[in-house]
């Protein structure tokens, strides 16, 4: 299936000054890219690539096994509607948090997109992440690109079934253990190893640890760059974000044509060369199978792996690095010097983007910070608006949804205050458990000598007995006649 | 099963739905078949868009054809599973009522032996245990505190449940009978027996006069001979009410409607109805025993 999709899908938009991808190599050119890659990771952007891989890698897998005041630090638990995150235990009443950090993601994205084009996709998206790990696994098995082009031209022997089955062997434990650890992020990941050792694994955990493995194994192993081509939503409208002034991967043009093949010790100045010697291999390392040279493509993922390439075949060369580099449209116009380029990231479009991002950050830290472990709902009983107690005073009744999200009961005391001689009658102190909530009927009584008909503002005060920080506010209505 | 007068209309409903479906495949197995000749060059659409703006025709991936084959595959499966064509019911044979039915029988299994520990305990007891006041005050504010209030105090024309005075009677066999068949509270209209709107002042001031109220002196021998000659059938002599005529005691200071003068007025003259609907029909025996229990242990808590 593999290669028959290629056939079909590299059918790239005839765009002037793009080379038309339909040519011979083309069924190739994903078995290429797998093999310059040990190449590329002596370089600077591969090893940054590698760094962002281990350390993601090391906080997805690792995070669920850490433990917290003796429960796992980072646990969504969805049947309980918790979500603990170390010390603090989130309710869906936080939501707005996390609508904030969506917001952080989505605004730091576009300024990250602007200033330097798809860093995202080529550095810290997952699916690079764990194409690159199953690339990695693929040649230890299978060897360098040539030794798996050897190999994936040549008939079925045991060799190869040994070595293929090795290979999808290791990349479907791989994604399984993926798949596990994501749902130990839901169930706790102890417990679901007991489930497993016991066979005692519950319907839905068992889909979820197929389900995310079997997007693992076929994202990572068998889509990989189709899914950055056709299915990704942020890979299109990234390219919005992008101006002239947008750090992107060219190919320096003026410098590198008329390209063609030259001895090294030539002076291809005088044989009316370029820089590029075509040796094709910034071609070999691209990930997506497209050609650098022929200009900004929708495809390019932004990872550098042809600066890497190219650069290394500079220096065996002798010539000066950067052919291939990190520049803008409009440097390379020459409207500014290169050494300016720094400065053209202060432009508005990135300085809004940055002021409205330090002020999304801020007011979510902020809110963070001043959030109390305490919440209060004050439904007011509308059946019976107000009624009269036998000794002529009046009353209003309440219920007051006490949520106590710390991890330890706590007991609080309800005062009442708006109206002058305001009368609370509640069973108090009320102990709320820990991450527990409660329902607490109260009500009001007020004289009707000193209170005029109408709806009057009152306010609920809650607080801990024991800690004042903890407190809240509630408004409601006081209803007479 | 068909809301159709005719039979008609289910078969032509059916007949959409497949044709639908096999027209997709057909469409899909024409367009897939374009393009697959190796650097083949696309065509546009011919729409153009901005001056040059072109619609190209490109082929779509093949994993991506193989997915739409797959959703064909997946709505005849699912055709097959479940009631989708017309009138037939499918292989599994599922209804939305059966899936609430088994829903509902899911949760009887998996609660059903929490309510039987309470139901084979004294209401007594049943009262006593917290965990069990805490279902109990769940039962209660989704189904009485509607009208009795959250805190059960009550309201106009609902009774007070936290106090000790019952109409009905307060002990776990007749709190139970209440919930389960409901009560009908009528007190008829009077005004014509007891006269005219002064006669039925007097014997207002009079009531008010048994709780200790503020009243009018001179009107209260009238209002006390009609009384003793009107109302104490029901309410007794002294006014201290009879449980078996589910008549209030009025020499308390327990208002169901209200104790001043003009309510009063308005209850002689007008009577009052109040219902209490049975809940048998939709709650079973066990949340009717733990709200029994909770119920009984309003009055035992300490009054404010």
């Amino acid at each position: 299936m593999k290669s028959t999709a290629r056939d079909g899908t590299e059918n790239s938009l005839p765009q002037p000054g793009l080379a038309q991808a339909g040519s011979p190599a083309e069924a190739e050119l994903y078995e290429v890219q797998r093999t310059i890659y040990p190449r590329a990771v002596h370089g600077w952007f591969a090893s940054w690539r590698v760094a962002v891989v281990l350390a993601t890698q090391l906080v997805y897998y690792g995070g669920p096994w850490l433990t917290w005041n003796g429960r796992q630090a980072v646990l969504f638990d969805l049947a309980a509607r918790k979500f603990y995150i170390f010390g603090v235990v989130f309710w869906p009443q936080d939501f707005i948090l996390l609508t904030a950090l969506l917001v952080i993601s989505a605004l730091a994205l576009f300024l990250f997109t602007a200033i330097a084009g798809r860093l995202w996709c080529g550095f810290a998206c997952p699916q690079t992440v764990y194409t690159e790990i199953f690339m990695w696994i693929e040649r230890k098995f299978e060897g360098d690109h040539l030794a798996r082009m050897k190999l994936d031209r040549q008939g079925l022997s045991v060799r190869k079934v040994v070595l293929k089955a090795a290979k999808h062997g290791t990349w479907i434990a791989l994604s399984l253990w993926t798949g596990f650890t994501f749902v130990g992020y839901f169930t706790p990941i102890r417990t679901l190893v007991a489930e497993i050792a016991s066979v005692g694994l519950g319907p839905w955990e068992l889909f979820w640890i197929l389900f995310y493995g079997l997007a693992t194994y076929g994202n990572a192993g068998w889509m990989r760059e189709q899914v950055c081509k056709y299915m990704c939503p942020y890979a299109r409208f990234q390219s919005v974000m992008f101006d002239s002034d947008t750090l992107v991967i060219t190919y320096d043009g003026a410098r590198g044509e008329p390209r063609g093949s030259r001895r090294r010790s030539a002076d291809y100045r005088t044989a009316g060369l370029g820089a590029c010697v075509d040796c094709g291999i910034c071609v070999q390392v691209c990930p997506t199978g497209i050609d650098i040279r022929n200009g900004l493509q929708y495809e390019c993922i932004g990872c550098a792996a042809c600066i890497d390439g190219c650069d290394q075949v500079m220096d065996k060369m002798g010539y000066a690095r950067g052919l291939i580099r990190y520049s803008t449209e409009n440097a390379l116009r020459g409207k500014y010097p290169e050494r300016q380029i720094a400065r053209q990231a202060l432009r508005p479009r990135t300085l809004i983007y940055s002021a409205v991002l330090l002020a999304v950050v801020t007011a979510f830290g902020a809110a963070l910070y001043l959030r109390v472990p305490l919440k209060v709902n004050v439904i007011r009983d509308r059946a019976v608006l107000m009624r009269e107690t036998s000794g002529g005073l009046l009353e209003n009744v309440y219920r007051l949804q006490v949520i106590n999200t710390t991890e330890q009961s706590r007991r609080f005391v309800v005062t009442a205050s708006g109206m002058d001689g305001l009368q609370l009658i509640a069973q108090q102190p009320v102990t709320v458990p820990a991450a527990g909530a409660l329902t607490l009927p109260v009500a009001l009584r007020i004289d009707p000598a000193t209170t005029p008909p109408g709806s009057h503002a009152v306010l609920f005060h809650i607080e801990d007995s024991a800690d004042a920080r903890v407190r809240a506010d509630e408004k409601s209505v006081f209803h007479v006649r | 099963m068909s809301d159709f007068t005719s039979d008609f209309w289910a078969v032509y409903i059916a007949l959409i739905t497949v044709l639908s479906i096999i027209a997709c495949a057909v469409l899909l197995y024409a367009c897939s078949t374009r393009g697959a000749v190796k650097g083949e060059q696309a065509g546009t659409t011919g729409h153009t868009w901005d001056e040059d703006l072109h619609e190209w025709n490109n082929p779509l991936p093949r994993w991506w054809m193989w997915l739409f084959y797959l959703t064909i595959v997946f709505s005849l499966v699912y055709l097959a599973l479940y009631p989708g064509l017309g009138t037939y019911r499918g292989v599994f044979g599922w209804s939305s009522q059966q899936q609430y039915d088994d829903e509902q029988q899911q949760a009887s299994l998996r609660y059903g032996p929490i309510f039987d520990k309470y139901l084979k305990q004294e209401v007594a007891a049943v009262a006593a245990d917290p965990e069990a006041r805490a279902i109990g005050q769940r039962l209660f504010l989704n189904y009485c505190a509607q009208c009795h209030g959250s805190d059960a105090g009550g309201g106009k024309g609902f009774p007070n449940l936290r106090d000790t005075d019952w109409l009905y009677g307060g002990d776990p066999a007749t709190i139970r009978e209440s919930i389960a068949n409901g009560r009908l509270g009528s007190m008829p209209p009077m005004g014509a027996a007891v006269g005219s709107a002064e006669e039925i002042k007097d014997v207002a001031n009079y009531v008010r006069s048994l709780s200790g109220l503020t009243h009018d002196t001179l009107r209260l021998p009238r209002g006390r001979q009609k009384f003793a000659a009107i109302c104490a059938a029901c309410h007794g002599a002294d006014a201290k009410g009879n449980p078996q005529l589910h008549a209030p005691n009025l020499t308390d200071k327990v208002w169901l409607y209200g104790g001043s003068e003009a309510t009063i007025i308005e209850t002689i003259t007008k009577g009052r109805a109040g219902q209490m609907p049975a809940h048998k029909g939709f709650l079973d025996d066990g949340k009717i025993h733990l709200l029994t229990a909770y119920v009984y242990s309003l009055s035992r808590e300490p009054q404010k």
